[in-house]
């Protein structure tokens, strides 16, 4: 997804609280997208575990990273050999977007002090949508976000944990095609940003540059070149308009 | 050194995010830079994709997971949710390996 244009004109009951029905409803899809962020959270233990990560390090990534493509790319890369310093490198390019989705949330939310520090920790794409996705009244907004960050949160941590445990209880994750499961979840969170021929044909040129350099660079170094792609893209488009 | 990558890549990516909650606004309406964090998720997730299908090390094979990926892109097609998609992928791979179809 990606959050349109942050603040609009505020309505007339921009300031006003939010109508219990609406609220309920906010809360309502709030634990609706924890539980599935949660289920999600298992597939990341389980991957995560079958990738060499031990089950701590593994709840590490959840708790402090807290962004599951970044997360899903850190132990990717380790786990096919490409080292420390590329999976990281992946990891934070993945979570740039983040930033981006805080600077539109930053007007909504007006938090400040201890509060900036945990917003910023629950700045996803999950709670953005939401937020952005209730615009007014301004408390609405403000709902979504609290309650859709903290819902995921929770709810991924415990996906994760049981994941985790059970994977690391399968002698070899192999055997129960865990390999399938790491590219087809790349894959599951690839599929919505597929929005128009722009994206596909930016997604074929990252694929092709990465398999193409794959016998020639190290494990890890040929998504990060993928990245260029997308620089290079940008570019071009800037050029056209 | 998984500790090491754990560590840096969870500070980094907080750090990015709280970045965002300490620039002006205005950062915002330089269309170059949304467009470049719109269009990286999509290079980086995709050479992902193909690297975890095909890569073994630095070589080139097709094997199961391919077939798991291909089951994969059903599943997405048929609006199914995240978990369901990797289940179906895992179970396809695991069942062609058992059958002796595909490594």
């Amino acid at each position: 997804m990606s959050p349109s244009a942050p603040t609009g004109e505020p309505g007339p009951d921009h300031h006003g609280p939010v109508p219990r029905a609406h609220g309920r409803r906010i809360t309502r899809d709030a634990a609706g997208i924890g539980l599935a962020t949660g289920a999600y959270g298992l597939s990341f233990g389980a991957i995560s575990v079958a990738s060499g990560l031990d089950p701590l390090q593994t709840q590490v990534l959840s708790l402090g990273m807290f962004t599951g493509a970044s997360q899903f790319a850190l132990v990717g890369v380790l786990g096919a050999g490409g080292g420390a310093v590329a999976a990281v490198l992946t990891a934070w390019l993945l979570g740039a977007r983040n930033g981006l989705y805080a600077l539109s949330l930053s007007p909504v939310l007006r938090v400040t002090g201890p509060q900036r520090l945990a917003a910023a920790q629950l700045t996803i794409d999950e709670s953005t949508a939401m937020a952005l996705g209730h615009p007014t009244p301004a408390a609405a907004a403000r709902r979504a976000f609290w309650s859709t960050g903290l819902s995921v949160f929770v709810l991924w941590n415990i996906g994760t944990l049981v994941g985790a445990l059970g994977a690391a209880a399968i002698d070899d994750p192999g055997t129960l095609g865990l390999d399938a499961a790491i590219p087809a979840g790349f894959l599951a969170l690839l599929w919505p940003r597929l929005v128009d021929r722009t994206m596909w044909a930016v997604a074929a040129a990252g694929a092709t540059v990465a398999l193409v350099l794959t016998p020639v660079l190290r494990p890890g170094l040929p998504v990060l070149a993928a990245g260029l792609v997308a620089l290079a893209a940008s570019w071009i488009i800037g050029r056209r308009s | 050194m998984i500790w090491m990558a754990v560590i840096a890549g969870s500070l980094g990516c907080y750090v990015e995010k709280l970045i965002g909650f300490l620039l002006p606004a205005s950062v915002l309406e330089r269309v170059s830079i949304r467009r470049i964090t719109g269009l990286l998720p999509v290079a980086l997730l995709s050479a992902l994709v193909a690297v975890q299908t095909f890569a073994d090390g630095q070589t080139l094979v097709i094997d199961a997971r391919l077939a798991g990926v291909l089951a994969a892109v059903v599943a997405l097609v048929l609006r199914a949710p995240f978990l369901v998609v990797v289940l179906v992928a895992a179970i396809t791979a695991a069942l062609l390996r058992s059958t002796g179809l595909a490594a």
